[in-house]
């Protein structure tokens, strides 16, 4: 009797307090369920059973009801299941593996009399029946499998193991019963051979669970950062409750130290948030009321109360383990020849086994030579690492980049990313912070660089251009109180005047200041060298006195330089995208390495920008926010949405960049560089193994060398063979990304 | 006259495999709206799905099979990926807009199964 377990299903169209009713009597028809209890308020169920949760889903949807499994209390159901199995097929290879070493040890020490004698018949006979029975138990589902697929006009693997070894078998079988049939020095049986290749198949089956299990390892590390339950206040009360159970609106407090549930908005409190797990950004982010708040990134230092405003399915990192696990199921286009090999693979090796078998059989070879040929043909045949080649890599590969906030959408992106020779950056947001900043603060003698921002500030306070909102955050961070002001005037295209402590300031730009009759000889040279940096200047007087400049720019980010470097390593043609002055995006070129400029593009020119280098049969990546440039980036051949934060559902982008850090980038192109690679090498291991393990399996070198593979290395070789290529595939998560490459 | 039997039974076991393996269709032949398919023992069945166009098709998944080769189905040309939880049901909606036959596998291409939509 299995033990009870527990299962919670959701309900789809639970719509009355009836419908409680329908389910639960009909739950009590449904045989082994211990006790079930339905959540009207929740629409959730739970069930304790020992029968499967589709009999009770299947019993549910009799009477007109959907039941959808959520989870299983405790563990991963298929993560036990795949342990066990994993340890049924070593056991199965244990058994197998010593009881054909026996025999093999047996036949050494020539211990069995021969099969001309009734004694040795006997006793192979009785061997026999033995190994029959130890085939059954640790090769039985390998029958069963070819069975059912050759039922079903399919040829699979197991088709061709349970030939090689079931042939192996028979003719053990008919040589004890009639050993005349082959001269004396044929009289052989090959159970050792059939059993020790089954050993093979299960040792590597099992290997290959493990191994596989690493390669998906970044997909689990993500679906483990979900929080399991969230403190929501309802009715005036906190109550902890299960995350699946969070509604949209719930207002959920978030101690020092835990997880945020859900996607939000911080309603009250304060405090610094970790988003690294996501976002990969080093550095804690500071959230107070009105902030958003990401799904399980961490709560560091104070208590926050914030709003769900995503919950379930629609969370960030629910969508970004979405798109992970869906574009690791893809193929790249390379893969695509492979999968017509490998549709023809099974029956094709079956015929040239057949062919094998005639050839030897008219050049006069015996029978045990014959068997063993065409046995190894279909032993080492193993169109699983053929078929497993690009796949496993394509898993490892997208997972790793999904571990540095790199969301890569498919196996074409992936492909197309590792060919590029062009990448196409835009400058404002991508190259640079995309905000501008106060750079310098240049005041004439006797006046504080302090007192000059203070000025400044307090005068564009009132003012709403970007620029003058750099000025005044320039002065808050320094923490200097604004002045009180009074008759503020903007002059568009000039600059702003004002009052202040009854003297008259006016704030702008060098044709301001000629108007204003103010003398900027004194500023005018170190104004000028500034603007050829790329920075604004704007000059400051009080009472018709130049009291300094103060230059404002959009900063080049921290890294830019060095991914900029990154990319011309990588062998790339890097190009700069603007719609500013071509005087300022030379200028930001030149801080970040970038030799080539196309400047005063509008926006809806962009995409024609690209296409015109692709014209000139250059495969071209395009970097953008994935907003503004989605034209753009959907006509390269690569799109790189950068900055995407958590919003990950970009359609026109090929590849997402959760970081906004061009960094970011390079480790793509690296990554699929090494993916690409990685396939390549497991594509061609594959066929040169297959193509040439076949024709010497067939003993094509016997006639001039005397070689002749054993069927038992065939089915360590084969074994080995869909071993190596996952385990080449795990090279991928050591690949080293984010550093100067 | 034995070279002779053996060879013939030799090319007749090749035509069979080629007749068996690639000329004969499968015949059972699943229709419907919801069709139930069973990943067991190395096989999807039913594997041979037909469907007129414009109706509603939806395929459920039953993945019964612990071997790793069995937890990904793939319908290439549709641009579906789905990976299949063990000894769950997933349901899998296939547009029939276009008429066509529609393969769908595994990641090694040894599942096999095909949708005709007529």
């Amino acid at each position: 009797m299995p033990t009870a377990q527990t299962y919670r299903f959701s309900l789809t169209n639970v719509t009355c307090a009836s419908c409680v009713n329908i389910i639960e009597s009909k739950l009590e028809t449904v045989p082994g369920i211990v006790e079930a209890q339905v959540n009207f308020a929740q629409r959730t169920m739970t069930v304790q059973t020992v029968t499967p949760p589709e009999m009770v889903s299947q019993a549910l949807q009799e009477v007109g009801m959907q039941a959808d499994l959520i989870e299983v209390a405790g563990e991963d159901p298929a993560e036990r299941l795949m342990q066990r199995h994993y340890w049924q097929l070593l056991i199965k290879a244990a058994l197998a593996g010593g009881f054909g070493g026996l025999l093999m040890v047996l036949d050494w020490f020539a211990v069995i009399p021969p099969l001309s004698e009734f004694s040795g018949q006997m006793t192979w006979l009785i061997l026999g029946l033995l190994s029959l029975l130890a085939m059954a138990y640790s090769g039985g589902y390998i029958y069963r499998n070819a069975l059912v697929a050759g039922i079903h006009h399919h040829a699979t693997m197991d088709t061709l193991i349970a030939l090689g070894t079931g042939a192996a078998a028979l003719f053990s079988l008919l040589i004890i019963f009639f050993p005349n049939i082959v001269p004396i020095d044929g009289q052989y049986v090959y159970f050792e051979a059939a059993l020790i290749i089954i050993a093979f198949i299960n040792l590597g089956a099992a290997l290959e669970i493990r191994a596989r299990g690493k390669t998906s390892q970044a997909i689990k590390r993500l679906v483990g950062l979900q929080a399991k339950t969230a403190r929501v206040l309802r009715d005036g009360e906190e109550i902890d409750i299960a995350i699946e159970d969070v509604q949209v609106g719930d207002i959920i407090r978030v101690r020092p130290g835990e997880k945020v549930p859900v996607d939000g908005e911080v309603v009250d409190g304060e405090s610094f948030v970790d988003e690294s797990m996501l976002t990969g950004e080093p550095m804690p982010i500071n959230k107070k009321s009105g902030d958003k708040v990401i799904g399980s990134t961490l709560n560091k230092s104070g208590m926050l109360l914030f709003k769900a405003i995503h919950v379930g399915k629609d969370t960030a990192l629910a969508q970004i383990i979405d798109l992970v696990q869906t574009a690791q199921n893809s193929k790249p286009p390379i893969a695509r020849i492979v999968d017509r090999v490998s549709s023809i693979f099974a029956p094709a090796v079956l015929i040239i086994a057949l062919i094998t078998a005639l050839i030897w059989f008219n050049l006069s070879y015996d029978v045990g030579f014959i068997l063993v040929t065409s046995m190894t043909v279909l032993i080492i045949a193993c169109p699983c690492a053929l078929g497993l080649a690009a796949p496993i890599s394509v898993v490892a590969g997208m997972g790793k980049a999904a571990e540095a906030g790199i969301l890569i959408r498919s196996g074409e992106p992936l492909q197309l990313a590792s060919k590029l020779t062009t990448i196409i950056v835009d400058k404002t947001g991508t190259v640079t912070k995309g905000k501008p900043e106060v750079m310098t603060l240049y005041p004439v003698e006797n006046i504080d660089k302090d007192l000059l921002l203070q000025i400044a500030a307090s005068v564009e306070v009132n003012s709403e251009h970007p620029l003058g909102e750099a000025i005044v955050n320039a002065a808050k961070a320094k923490t200097l109180p604004l002045l009180t002001v009074k008759d503020f005037h903007a002059t568009s295209g000039l600059g702003v005047s004002a009052q202040i402590e009854n003297k008259i300031i006016i704030l702008g730009n060098k044709k301001f200041m000629k108007q204003e009759h103010v003398d900027i000889s004194e500023l005018k040279a170190q104004a000028e060298k500034l603007a050829v940096q790329g920075q604004s200047p704007m000059y400051i007087a009080r009472d018709g006195q130049a009291i300094g400049i103060i230059t404002v720019a959009d900063p080049v980010k921290e890294d830019s330089k060095a991914a900029i470097d990154a990319l011309h390593r990588l062998g790339l043609n890097v190009v700069m995208l603007t719609g500013d002055l071509q005087s300022t995006a030379q200028a930001v070129a030149k801080q970040v390495g970038i030799k080539q400029v196309i400047a005063e593009v509008l926006p809806q020119d962009k995409a024609a920008q690209v296409k015109k280098l692709q014209n000139q049969k250059e495969i071209v990546g395009m970097v953008g926010d994935g907003i503004n440039d989605a034209p753009a980036l959907a006509q390269a051949d690569v799109g790189f949405a950068i900055g995407a934060g958590t919003d990950v559902a970009i359609e026109s982008a090929g590849v997402t960049l959760v970081r906004s850090s061009l960094t970011s980038i390079s480790d793509a192109i690296m990554v699929s560089k090494a993916t690409m690679r990685n396939i390549k090498q497991n594509l061609f291991g594959a066929f040169i193994y297959n193509s040439l393990g076949i024709p010497i399996a067939a003993g094509i070198l016997y006639p001039v060398t005397g070689i002749l593979l054993s069927p038992i290395i065939a089915g360590a070789a084969m074994a080995a063979s869909s071993l190596t290529v996952v385990t080449n595939a795990n090279r991928l998560r050591f690949l080293k990304l984010g550093k100067k490459a | 006259m034995m070279t002779v039997l053996i060879n013939g039974i030799g090319l007749a076991l090749i035509a069979l495999v080629v007749w068996w393996f690639w000329l004969a269709k499968e015949k059972a032949v699943a229709t419907g709206n919801s069709i139930t398919i069973h990943v067991k023992n190395g096989v999807y069945s039913p594997s041979l799905i037909k469907a007129r166009q414009g109706q509603a098709l939806e395929l459920i998944f039953i993945r019964e099979d612990t071997t790793p080769c069995a937890e990904v189905v793939i319908f290439s040309e549709l641009d579906i990926n789905i990976e299949l939880p063990l000894n769950q049901a997933h349901a899998i909606t296939v547009p029939t807009d276009k008429v066509g036959e529609y393969e769908f596998c595994c990641q090694m291409g040894m599942y096999r199964g095909q949708v005709v939509v007529s």
